[in-house]
């Protein structure tokens, strides 16, 4: 797979294309594209690690809640997630670990409220899976 | 892609949306010819057809002259639904749920802070935590957040942060009623309890202004304005317990839909009848986040006071710093409307009734307005006007143009002092970036959905 996300513009919000392999991947890169806007990761460490567990009703929603689950660990635990690794994954449940470092070493671009579910389709392409996000900003 | 734009001329500030596909109703925007090419190519006129198709809506999918492109329903979209039938969505109201504005005035003219004007935006600074994921010098107790979300500015005032007379100039007299601290989630209140008396970060500010212009001196001496004024203006919501609210709910609304066979076209309108057990609920939390975003400006008004009475040693009767009004632009409401009850969401709108205050907010080195609401917006819009300029570039393409820091030299070239957390996000909010708010208060004017009263220029500025 040769890109694991790219941004998209729109007027009032920001957004990502995903890609992936596999499902587990598609979930990895989203992520990775949600930090990416935020700070640049590439200052970011691993030093924290927090595993999630998460339950919805379809993938889609999965990966929105997948989204959201980690916004909320990087506003109240304030920590910055740079490494996502996706253990166990079906159409409703996921388990994953993921890893970074305190907000408090890095200066933030973007301050993203939430992930949202607007136009959410996973769709499957000729070598896997692609997907848009839309985030609050 | 504007060749195939549906916009309708109606007269010179109205453009409908016919009916077509699963709408319900036709869509009605207000604009300029001007701000129309705009409106096409965003797309964000397809948002105000889809939000015709949810089921119950009354009146026409209804756009303000800042309508851009949002997630579900578009920025500065007002829809009303019927109670019986009708829905009640999470997205048509927004994250950031109360996001409003609160307008100060006083008794000083630009004359009277002179050079203090720097001081005083450096005292504002210290005193107000602000930037993202700011926290607030607050500690509550669970009890407390419960009196927050359940009492709004009330609990602010009775918790010393302020006068009871404040309440007086708050919409709703900043307590929406049917709060219930039980609808809302630990997380959210977990995200919130350390964020109140916070600013916050994107295009949330304080700002210190001058009042240059007033277009009706009738409703500026009734609101207490006057020429050459100094006021102050404070744009922030509900911070992280906002956007915890909107999320957790709008997942029981995705299965809420799903239940109640309702059809979406897009997800993010995911939504429930408003009377069912789930919009019920949401309401109750929903309103909870308003009164937390009451609460917040409540808290800050009173930082702002503290921090004018000490730089420029002078007693509260002589700064006269009181609320000209408080009003949100992100927010569902139970109103009557000739005679029928409605429920209506404002997504990036204000409340235009008439006589009462509509505040908007300008952008950076931009000017902000006092307005008046009016019978035209009772009759045409449900009691709703703009709300401010609305973006019309996208926040990367801006912060390709002018750097932060060179953002800030110009402004204070201008005279405008600036003191911003993140250059970035300063970038972002270049007032490029945005519509001309004069042109959209204009427009609003001239079709009569609220009048000029006044306009303020900022001397000083507080970002995120």
């Amino acid at each position: 797979m040769k890109k694991k996300f790219e941004m998209i513009n729109h007027t009032a919000d920001v957004g990502i294309i995903a890609y992936g392999k596999t499902p587990g991947d598609l979930f990895e890169n989203a992520a990775l594209g949600m930090f990416s806007i935020i700070t640049p990761l590439e200052k970011v460490s691993e030093k924290i690690l927090i595993s999630v567990s998460i339950d919805a009703h379809d993938n889609e929603e999965l990966l929105i809640t997948f989204l959201n689950e980690l916004l909320y660990y990087y506003s109240t635990k304030k920590v910055l997630f740079k490494r996502f690794d996706v253990i166990k994954i079906n159409e409703t449940h996921l388990d994953a670990n993921i890893s970074g470092e305190q907000l408090s070493a890095h200066e933030i671009s973007n301050d993203i409220k939430a992930a949202t579910y607007h136009n959410l389709k996973i769709e499957k392409t000729a070598d896997g899976y692609k997907t848009q996000i839309i985030f609050d900003v | 892609m504007s060749q195939s734009c549906p916009l309708k001329k109606v007269d010179d500030y109205r453009w409908k949306i016919e009916k077509t596909g699963g709408m319900h109703t036709e869509g009605l925007i207000f604009a300029s010819e001007k701000m129309v090419s705009n409106i096409c190519s965003d797309n964000a006129y397809q948002q105000v057809s889809n939000v015709a198709t949810l089921p119950g809506i009354v009146g026409y999918s209804l756009a303000m002259p800042d309508i851009h492109w949002g997630y579900g329903f578009p920025i500065g979209g007002v829809a009303a639904f019927n109670l019986n039938g009708g829905v009640i969505s999470p997205g048509g109201i927004g994250y950031d749920i109360n996001c409003g504005v609160r307008l100060l005035r006083t008794n000083l003219s630009k004359k009277d802070i002179g050079k203090n004007i720097k001081n005083l935006i450096a005292g504002l600074f210290t005193n107000i935590p602000s930037g993202v994921g700011s926290t607030g010098k607050l500690n509550l107790s669970s009890q407390e957040v419960k009196n927050v979300l359940e009492k709004g500015a009330s609990w602010a005032i009775d918790a010393g942060f302020g006068e009871k007379v404040d309440s007086e100039n708050i919409e709703e007299k900043g307590i929406l009623e049917g709060a219930n601290f039980a609808n809302v989630s630990p997380r959210a209140i977990e995200r919130g309890r350390e964020q109140l008396g916070t600013l916050g970060a994107g295009n949330h500010f304080l700002e210190i202004q001058e009042v240059v212009e007033i277009y009706d001196e009738k409703y500026a001496q009734k609101f207490g304005i006057f020429l050459g004024q100094i006021t102050v203006m404070i744009h922030t919501g509900s911070r992280g317990l906002g956007y915890q609210v909107c999320d957790d709910y709008i997942k029981v609304m995705l299965s809420a839909s799903r239940k109640y066979g309702i059809n979406l076209i897009d997800k993010q309108l995911a939504c429930a009848p408003v009377l069912s057990d789930e919009g019920k609920k949401y309401f109750s939390a929903m309103a909870c986040a308003a009164n937390y975003a009451f609460a917040n400006r409540q808290i800050i008004t009173h930082w702002v006071r503290e921090t004018f009475m000490k730089v420029l040693t002078k007693s509260p009767k002589d700064l006269g710093l009181e609320l000209v009004y408080d009003v949100a632009h992100n927010i569902g409401k139970f109103e009557e409307h000739g005679g029928q009850k409605i429920f209506i969401h404002r997504k990036g709108a204000t409340r235009s009734f008439p006589n009462i205050p509509v505040l908007i907010p300008g952008t950076m080195g931009t000017a902000s307005y006092v307005l008046v609401g009016t019978e035209q917006a009772l009759k045409e819009t449900y009691g709703s006007t703009c709300h401010g300029a609305g973006r019309v570039m996208s926040r990367t393409q801006a912060l390709k143009g002018e750097r932060g820091s060179e953002l800030a030299k110009r402004l204070e070239s201008e005279g405008i002092t600036v003191h911003a957390k993140e250059w970035k996000t300063l970038a972002e909010e270049a007032p490029s970036a945005y519509k001309d708010v004069n042109l959209v208060v204009d427009v609003c004017h001239r079709a009569g959905i609220s009048q000029k009263v006044a306009k303020m220029r900022p001397l000083g500025v507080i970002k995120g």
